[in-house]
């Protein structure tokens, strides 16, 4: 805001060595930076080391928490601030803002940052992230049946889920959009399913696809239920290769149609009436106004949309788990070896290789919203 | 993008256009509409409608006949119990879990607000240098795949870090503990809640700010008498999204956490059990509700926030 916080060394004595105050405003911004967050993290941790006596109290130990993790780390704030206060005048405005913002740049750098840059290294390292191995794991990554299955069916994800969660979301949104009566109701009735977690849908779906062989039992399964009310054999859906992919994808395209629907109804809603109205008066049916205004509208929405669909089904990883057999049912998903790789068979060099690859993959994506943010911020 | 604010337009947009449009192609488009919306929504409710009627069957039951078949008969005796849920609390280790899921869950969503609330108001509100590279850097954290963060967080967890001969993480044995998890969590949601709140806290208009500058507030002051109680939206939005991030995770609860009874959370108990019992559909469906029910809740009782969250934080990694 004031002039001297964007040039710091303004108003200075002159006798004062610039160089040397730069220094010290440097060294107070670091430490200003760091403090909060090594002091709160040691106070949670002081605090929190009786959690390991398993049967701890979990009412205490949440509000313990909230309090601890909320006004602890607000009065540290709180505290910091009347310390740069007592700081010589000329470096005050020059290190507030680094109380500010710096302990969220020092967690992102711990929790994002470093990590990126630790999975690149341990990527071309062994099993256990020791000796380096070159490019052996990426080697592994684009030769093994299974890796190359994985990235095969998340390429299938990538296109089918967003591709039917969209054209579904945007059909409904449009239909509903008529309804005179009901609309909200319709619409939370769709929006449902994605309040709930993959592990939970994939029950859910495992229910309906649930198979027993002619002769062992009465079947359950919805699916199977209607088989045999055609008078069908049942059968085993979730080992019908390939299909069975797409039995898997239909359980995310049922959680995301209603985010597509929330964000498309909204998009619709914002197209003006008077366009819409001019159109049907110039003698439009209902589908030359859907195909030839409403969609063109709001074209910059759906691909917002399609684009964030298609980082989650990227990052696909419960429903296939959740599943099981993932190698025996070529079902394999890249998240999903990932995990296999680096947790349950304790591979960590493969793991990374798996996690690079999926980075790599969104890096299109993040330039994107970046470019996408510069230009709002030029509009602004 | 509200609800309530969709219903409000909705009112207006429903009624104009209709007055262009003949009777009759109005009353024949309407029934098309109304029965497609029908078959659809029909379609969207019967898979956790099987689950919801599956777990209040007894167990011999669920074994030999398909849930829709109760409802040809939903007020015999015996055609209803409370026995999977009690099974499932008790023996199955459900309440239990019930109650971690809370423990990593509320941590997890109040700590990174106040961090992030005080970033944001320092990109929005104050100068200096690197601001904007700063948070061009943060827009791009948010689509970093978490994949990219477990194997290193967990080698911190487990055995520290060092540079060289210096020990710059100490080796606290976080992994399988609340604290790993609150600490981890905070960690990835940051980003997202810091380019929320920082949208929100640019678009306050500046003659409020500038007037309290006038009047001698600092930044401090600023930012908690005016700037917090504005951004209630925003921090609720963030605060919703991020709750029912935390309780739907399985992959970071699977690595840092871990699957011991004492403290495993809901999404690890049910993927177990999946494992364990997968063909005990009256245990399974009660399970899977018990760790619906929350979100659920959240669903109906803060549907407003509730989108406005999913919809802001549908990027996040």
């Amino acid at each position: 805001m004031s002039s001297s916080a964007t040039d710091p060394d303004a108003g200075l004595p002159a006798q004062t060595s610039k160089a040397g105050a730069a220094l010290w405003l440097s060294v107070l911004r670091i430490a200003g930076a760091l403090a909060i967050p090594v002091v709160a993290f040691f106070a949670m941790w002081a605090t929190f080391d009786f959690l390991r006596s398993e049967d701890a109290n979990r009412v205490i130990v949440v509000v313990v928490a909230v309090v601890v993790g909320v006004f602890g780390v607000f009065f540290l704030y709180w505290g910091m601030n009347k310390a740069v206060d007592l700081l010589p005048f000329r470096y005050r405005e020059g290190v507030r803002p680094w109380i500010f913002v710096g302990p969220c740049l020092v967690i992102l750098s711990v929790f994002l940052v470093y990590p990126v840059i630790n999975t690149i290294l341990i990527s071309l390292k062994d099993a256990f992230g020791q000796e380096f191995v070159g490019l052996d794991n990426y080697r592994f990554v684009f030769s093994d049946d299974s890796m190359l299955r994985s990235i095969r069916n998340t390429l299938g994800w990538i296109v089918i889920v967003p591709l039917f969660a969209t054209v579904i979301g945007l059909v409904y949104a449009t239909l509903a959009d008529k309804l005179r009566r009901g609309e909200a109701v319709a619409k939370s009735l769709i929006f449902l399913p994605l309040a709930i977690s993959f592990v939970g849908a994939s029950v859910t779906w495992k229910l309906i696809y649930s198979f027993r062989p002619a002769g062992f039992g009465s079947n359950i399964g919805l699916l199977n239920g209607v088989m045999q009310g055609l008078g069908q054999d049942p059968v085993a859906w979730i080992q019908l290769r390939p299909w069975n992919n797409l039995f898997l994808m239909v359980i995310m395209i049922w959680m995301q149609v209603g985010f597509a629907m929330v964000v498309l109804s909204a998009a619709i809603k914002s197209v003006p009436d008077e366009i819409v109205e001019a159109a049907r008066i110039d003698g439009a049916s209902e589908w030359q106004v859907f195909r030839r205004i409403l969609i063109p509208s709001i074209l910059p929405t759906i691909v917002v949309v399609v684009t964030y669909m298609v980082i989650n089904a990227m990052k696909v990883f419960d429903i296939v788990f959740v599943f099981g057999n993932a190698e025996a049912d070529e079902t394999e998903v890249i998240a999903e070896r990932m995990l296999r790789w680096f947790f349950i068979s304790a591979n960590q060099g493969r793991g990374a290789a798996i996690a690079v690859v999926l980075f790599v993959a969104i890096i299109p994506v993040m330039i994107w919203n970046i470019r996408r943010f510069r230009e709002e911020e030029s509009i602004r | 993008m509200s609800v309530a604010e969709l219903e409000e337009r909705s009112d207006a947009a429903a009624t104009a256009p209709s007055r262009a449009v003949g009777v009759g192609e109005r009353r024949r488009a309407s029934w098309f509409v109304r029965i497609t919306v029908l078959v659809i929504v029909v379609l969207w409710i019967i898979p956790t409608l099987g689950v919801l009627i599956t777990s209040f069957r007894p167990e011999d039951l669920t074994n030999s006949t398909g849930w829709w078949t109760a409802l040809a008969h939903p007020f015999r005796v015996g055609e209803w119990t409370f026995e999977n849920y009690r099974t499932a609390l008790s023996q199955e280790g459900f309440g239990n879990s019930f109650l971690n899921s809370l423990a990593v869950a509320i941590p997890s969503t109040v700590i990174p607000i106040t961090i992030a609330a005080f970033a944001a108001y320092a990109f929005s509100w104050m100068e200096f240098r690197g601001r904007y590279v700063l948070f061009v850097v943060v827009v791009g954290l948010l689509v970093v795949p978490l994949q990219m963060s477990l194997i290193p967080i967990l080698r911190l967890y487990t055995q520290g870090a060092t540079l060289g001969p210096f020990r710059v993480f100490p080796d606290l044995d976080l992994n399988g503990t609340f604290l790993g998890m609150w600490l981890a969590h905070a960690g990835f949601g940051l980003p997202l809640a810091t380019y929320l709140l920082a949208n929100y806290i640019r678009s306050l208009p500046s003659s409020i700010i500038e007037s309290a500058r006038i009047d001698g507030a600092d930044h401090f002051t600023i930012f908690w008498r005016l700037i917090v109680p504005l951004s209630v939206p925003a921090l609720a939005a963030f605060a919703i999204f991020q709750f029912l991030w935390v309780w739907n995770d399985l992959l970071v609860a699977y690595v840092l956490l871990g699957g011991t009874v004492e403290t495993r959370v809901l999404t690890i108990s049910l993927a177990n059990l999946v494992g364990s019992r997968g063909e005990s559909w009256h245990l399974l469906t009660a399970a899977a509700f018990i760790t619906m029910v929350v979100p659920l809740i959240v669903f109906f009782a803060l549907q407003k926030y509730f989108v406005r969250g999913l919809t802001a934080g549908s990027v996040k990694g």
